[in-house]
């Protein structure tokens, strides 16, 4: 039975991994969203087990929040924004595909050499979520490194965040206050971004973060 | 011991007999999802039959590679499909069916196809040509690493021990084993020519891979070459089967009520993987060529994902 328990966990954990590489491979803003909200259900999924397994209710309420924040209302939200926005056709990505898979290997391979090196003492369950959520969360800034369009970013931010919210949920430690207040912080760092990234579109008339190079002062 | 040949030689024949009636089924659910009729699906025993009665035309610079390399081809062809269990383990050549030799059969029945390509030299076999290859390169490893993952989790790299092991309870759910087997549907979708990464209905200059290679070949040749299609087709369908579905394989020791189950369940298994890939295909569209090398690129990320992921699925 604990084997069973503790493949699910593992594969859910690994299946979010997997969708973090799919995010990588996506070149278009819907079909990123799409990716995106599914990121945020099987954290919701995973995040359930965890509360399953370690019998920790309260780790049901962070799965409705992932399930209701990241799976639902932010990619709705992204969805209007980019159909304001007028940009629904465009995405570039800084450097093509392949490099960039490459690069996501590396940084899985390097998660997890750094984390069964350095959680060797805990528990191996513990461990592991450990290793996939520093996986996810290098992942969410190889995203964010690697478009360069607002929206893009904002996405790999997101999922950034659920690789954290991996995390404490399998270090067992979290309570639920900081577990809500992370959920809304999130939350109003996504309306902030919202309001900036039509700030940005006003002033520059694109949301490609290139453009704000020129703006710097350094170059002209 | 003579009941033992007879079980491997059913299964050479069953091969032989089922891979263009796989071919019709798929060709059949294709057409009847775009809302066309379609040919019946024994249409491609007759096609074969066709083919071999017609004269073959021969270009006048034709060497003996150009004449050899479809009967190679197809041999080659036959014995990987003939080695990989479809209804029973446990044969009398089991012990030669290893994951590896299997891969070096397939790549290469590739290689001399690829050199007939260009045999004649024309540009269109030319650049079939290096187009499979370019398809290979990338192909290959990403089984290779498929097959390292199999063997890391297994302890083998042989199919029957591998299907042993899947069917004993210890396999549990792993990662591992899922992203495998993405990557060997993505493996065989590039492999056997299928529809993201080449139309094998077209023949259309700019698109074509597999097609263009073998567009000198005609009359015994061609039928050669489209058995053997059809043959690594069903090879990929069973391997894939054997390895991630081996409920209803017959083992060893079975009686024939054994080999009937595995039969039943062989054939439920075909009919399904034919339904999937022609949905697959109706749903898709071809990829542009030069995507074929991302698309390639996701299934070797996903092969060494899973060799990576072994390191922290080892059960504590």
């Amino acid at each position: 039975m604990t084997g069973l328990v503790f493949d699910i966990a593992h594969l859910l954990a690994g299946c979010l991994v997997l969708v973090s590489f799919l995010m990588l491979y996506q070149d278009r803003l819907y079909a990123l969203l799409n990716i995106f909200a599914l990121h945020a259900l099987v954290l919701a999924l995973s995040v359930a087990w965890q509360a399953l397994i370690q019998d920790a209710p309260h780790l049901y309420v962070t799965a409705t929040i992932a399930l209701l924040f990241k799976a639902i209302i932010i990619p709705v939200a992204l969805h209007r924004i980019i159909q304001r926005l007028g940009i629904h056709r465009q995405i570039e990505t800084v450097v093509g595909i392949g490099p960039t898979m490459l690069a996501g290997m590396g940084l899985v391979a390097l998660a997890m050499v750094v984390m069964l090196r350095v959680a060797t003492d805990v528990n191996v369950l513990a461990r592991e979520d450990l290793a996939f959520a520093l996986a996810v969360v290098l992942l969410g800034l190889l995203l964010m490194v690697t478009r360069r369009n607002a929206v893009g970013q904002v996405v790999g931010f997101m999922s950034l965040e659920n690789g954290l919210v991996l995390a404490a949920t399998g270090a067992k430690g979290m309570p639920l206050v900081v577990e809500i207040s992370v959920a809304f912080s999130i939350l109003i760092a996504f309306i902030v971004i919202g309001i900036f990234l039509f700030r940005i579109r006003e002033r520059f008339d694109t949301v490609d973060v290139h453009v704000l190079d020129s703006y710097r002062g350094e170059q002209g | 011991m003579i009941a033992h040949f007879l079980v491997q030689g059913a299964q050479m024949a069953l091969v032989l007999l089922l891979a263009p009636l796989l071919t019709g089924i798929v060709r059949k659910v294709k057409a009847r999802l775009l809302r066309r009729r379609g040919a019946s699906v024994f249409q491609p025993y007759r096609d074969l039959l066709k083919l071999l009665r017609k004269d073959v035309a021969l270009a006048e610079n034709a060497s003996w590679l150009f004449r050899a390399t479809p009967y190679l081809v197809f041999a080659v062809t036959w014995v990987a499909a003939a080695l990989v269990p479809t209804f029973a383990t446990g044969l009398v050549f089991s012990w030669a069916v290893d994951l590896i030799a299997l891969a070096a059969l397939l790549g290469s029945a590739r290689f001399f196809l690829a050199l007939a390509g260009m045999d004649v030299g024309t540009s269109f076999g030319g650049m079939g040509s290096s187009r499979e290859v370019t398809i290979a390169t990338l192909a290959e490893p990403a089984m290779l690493l498929i097959i390292f993952t199999l063997a890391f989790i297994a302890g083998s790299t042989q199919l029957s021990a591998i299907a042993a092991f899947m069917l004993s309870p210890e396999v549990g759910l792993r990662v591992s084993l899922g992203l495998a087997l993405v990557a060997l549907i993505m493996v065989a979708i590039a492999e056997n020519a299928r529809m993201p990464v080449d139309n094998p209905a077209t023949h259309l200059e700019l698109t074509m891979v597999h097609e263009a290679m073998v567009l000198e070949y005609s009359g015994r040749h061609l039928a050669m070459i489209e058995f053997a299609a059809s043959l690594k087709l069903l090879l990929y369908v069973s391997l894939i089967a054997c390895v991630f579905v081996p409920w209803g394989l017959a083992s060893g020791g079975g009686g024939p009520a054994a080999y009937v189950i595995g039969a039943v369940t062989y054939a439920g298994k075909l009919t399904a993987a034919a339904v999937f890939l022609a949905v697959f295909e109706t749903a898709v569209a071809k990829m542009r060529v030069f995507r074929v090398t991302e698309f390639l690129g996701a299934a070797l990320m996903l092969g060494l994902l899973a060799t990576l992921l072994l390191f922290v699925s080892r059960p504590p």
